[in-house]
């Protein structure tokens, strides 16, 4: 790598990286306020996401769908669009799929896996398309319409489970997937089963890459994304670009949320992710809105989500993660400050 | 015909108008807080987080001194921080304004789950701390029909009209107002004939946490008296769609919150009729109802309804 290559490289993983840091300090003394050691906490919360063979794989499981959702903001964000209905779109994909796997006993793997990842693709880019559709042909903003949708997924799962899809007494849930829809395990520790998901996340991550450096359609959508009226003037049709660009980040989340079905529950069960959605904001802007910085932001997200749990043990709830993704976001999207922060601890050195 | 006749009879009821109204307080109190923030040229969606945080800081508050006013006041307190800050990211900072408003909405959803245990001592919802009585109008109460709407209501929803007039007084009819407009529409302008953008944008942004921390109030202490996680259930976006409908106007802000309370109600309604005999399960797909309708006349809307020139723009003083 040339030189100013690598210093423009350095200064985009500065900012998150000390966004992160500022939070995780920030977040410390909210924990010093109840009483707790931080440090503790903390230490308690990496033993929690690495410590052991199974907590490592636990992380990688709840990485695999947050790939996906950072991926499908992150390339929203490039678009110039805020999908922050991922969470919904996610589950719409689960919820498509789940109803029609669980009928592909009869076809070989080879199909049956495909064809559930397309349906829930499909449910998600159709469901997120809605919200393209109306930016671009009333300029209704997506974050309304998105959160709406939103809503709206979630009386219609907990419909579908307790109505058309329900099975068996006890918690609300469909119909397994047929076992050939569902994907190989790579590893198993203990109850931890490490499906091929990951592996689907990651090369879904490469192929975004891709698409948007080095195809024409990516390059449009990028151009619509970072100034909608020279793309215009350019001749590029920024109302279709809208809506493709909402399909396509649709389509990521959809795909989260079957890799969630395929890989892990092999049910539906009637609920959104309980916020998959949500963290792929922060994810996104963690990553610089960049594919392959979004794999190892959703590996931080995915740590952080993974420890917590070990952090409740100590009284200490899991719900500070969210604090912190709440402080990320905030100082990422006014990164000036961290820049500020950047510049004056120069100034003394 | 049993069906309709049952259906009709919500119309006649009191009760349903009753509902409407309370359904709608929230909403008025969320949407007027938009509209003095857009106004100045910030966009707020914020709001959904500061009424989350309203509602449990009443209720925390309420809790530990037993005066429910009190638990009104540090709400607002509460609105009036995180505005604040949404306010500092955006003015000071020109930050995306909508990205910041996600960051406070995950702010407050994570600082009420986290402080929940330390407080209450469990998770979830909190019990019962108690609430804001209704308010009984004497010789208003007496008048039929009208008497049982709004003649024994909680103070809230004339408090929320209270709001409204003073907001549309204080936007139209004051040079403070003027100020305000005239920084939506064109900061330039505005800073060359001497009017201090920043401080009137904070101005807005503040004043939208006031009210939007009220309707967090209204729905914890002043309706059930405890507090439940994500009980404010997207009425800050809702608040924001009925702004777009009323045309950044408080006026009609509050009519079309007003119409949100009426659908709210009359969902409400539908699925406790016993004339209509479906599954439990299809009663819930009535709860779609006000999101439905808020994607359609958000769509149906905007284009008619212009926003504020400057709205979402951060203004940066030129050399």
């Amino acid at each position: 790598m040339k030189k100013p290559e690598m210093k423009k490289l350095l200064e985009s993983i500065a900012v998150p990286v000390l966004a992160v840091l500022i939070a995780l300090l920030i977040s410390g003394f909210i924990i010093l306020a109840i009483g707790k050691n931080p440090i503790k906490a903390y230490g308690v919360l990496l033993h929690g996401a690495f410590g052991s063979k199974q907590a490592i794989i636990d992380t990688l499981i709840k990485t695999t769908p947050l790939i996906l959702t950072g991926l499908a903001v992150g390339f929203g964000f490039r678009a110039g669009v805020f999908n922050i209905g991922a969470e919904g779109q996610m589950a719409m994909g689960a919820l498509m799929a789940a109803t029609f796997a669980s009928n592909f006993g009869g076809l070989p793997p080879a199909v049956a896996i495909p064809l559930t990842m397309l349906i829930g693709m499909g449910a998600g880019a159709g469901w997120a398309a809605i919200a393209g559709f109306l930016k671009a042909k009333t300029g209704a903003h997506e974050v309304v319409t998105t959160i709406m949708l939103n809503w709206i997924t979630t009386y219609v799962a907990s419909f579908m489970v307790t109505g058309p899809l329900a099975t068996g007494s006890g918690t609300p849930k469909s119909p397994e997937i047929a076992q050939s829809a569902q994907l190989p395990i790579l590893m198993r520790v203990g109850a931890m089963e490490l499906s091929a998901g990951i592996l689907i996340s990651i090369a879904a991550a490469v192929f975004m890459y891709v698409f948007l450096n080095k195809t024409t359609t990516g390059y449009e959508i990028k151009a619509v994304g970072f100034n909608p009226y020279a793309a215009e003037y350019g001749g590029i049709s920024v109302a279709k670009n809208v809506v493709l660009a909402m399909a396509i980040s649709g389509a990521l989340a959809g795909l989260a949320g079957v890799t969630e079905l395929m890989g892990v529950h092999h049910r539906f069960l009637g609920e959104l992710s309980g916020g998959k959605g949500f963290d792929g904001i922060s994810i996104a802007l963690i990553g610089q809105n960049n594919p392959i910085g979004i794999i190892f932001a959703a590996l931080l997200i995915g740590a952080l989500r993974t420890g917590s749990n070990e952090m409740q043990f100590m009284g200490v709830s899991k719900y500070i993660v969210i604090i912190v993704q709440g402080i990320v976001i905030f100082l990422v999207a006014a990164d000036r400050i961290v820049k500020a922060i950047y510049a004056r601890k120069k100034v003394k050195e | 015909m049993r069906v309709l006749t049952a259906i009709l009879s919500i119309f006649v009821n009191p009760q349903f108008y009753k509902i409407a109204l309370t359904a709608a307080t929230p909403l008025i109190f969320a949407s007027l807080g938009g509209v003095f923030s857009e106004i100045t040229g910030v966009v707020n969606i914020a709001l959904e987080g500061i009424i989350l945080m309203g509602a449990f800081t009443s209720v925390v508050f309420t809790y530990l001194t037993g005066n429910v006013w009190f638990g009104v006041l540090m709400a607002i307190v509460s609105g009036i921080l995180l505005a604040l800050l949404h306010a500092w990211g955006s003015i000071k900072w020109a930050g995306n304004q909508v990205v910041l408003g996600t960051a406070i909405i995950l702010l407050s959803q994570g600082l009420t789950g986290f402080l929940m245990e330390p407080i209450f001592g469990q998770p979830g919802q909190t019990d019962f701390v108690g609430k804001v009585d209704e308010i009984t109008i004497p010789g208003l109460v007496d008048i039929p029909f009208l008497g049982q709407v709004i003649g024994e209501i909680s103070p809230f929803v004339y408090i929320a009209f209270g709001c409204v007039a003073f907001g549309w007084w204080l936007i139209y009819k004051t040079k403070l107002g003027l100020r305000m407009r005239s920084v939506g529409e064109n900061p330039e302008a505005a800073d060359t004939l001497g009017v201090n953008v920043y401080a009137i944008r904070y101005f807005g942004v503040i004043m939208s946490g006031v009210f939007a921390s009220l309707a967090g109030a209204y729905l914890s202490v002043g309706e059930i008296g405890q507090f439940k996680e994500l009980m404010s259930g997207g009425r800050g976006f809702i608040g924001l769609a009925a702004m777009i409908i009323g045309k950044w106007n408080p006026v009609g802000a509050m009519l079309a919150s007003l119409f949100f309370g009426l659908f709210g109600a009359f969902s409400n309604q539908l699925q406790s009729l016993q004339e209509i005999t479906v599954a439990a399960n299809v009663k819930s797909l009535f709860d779609t109802i006000p999101f439905v309708l808020t994607i359609i006349v958000v769509a149906g809307f905007v284009g008619k309804s212009r926003p504020p020139a400057a709205d979402g723009v951060p203004y940066e003083k030129s050399e």
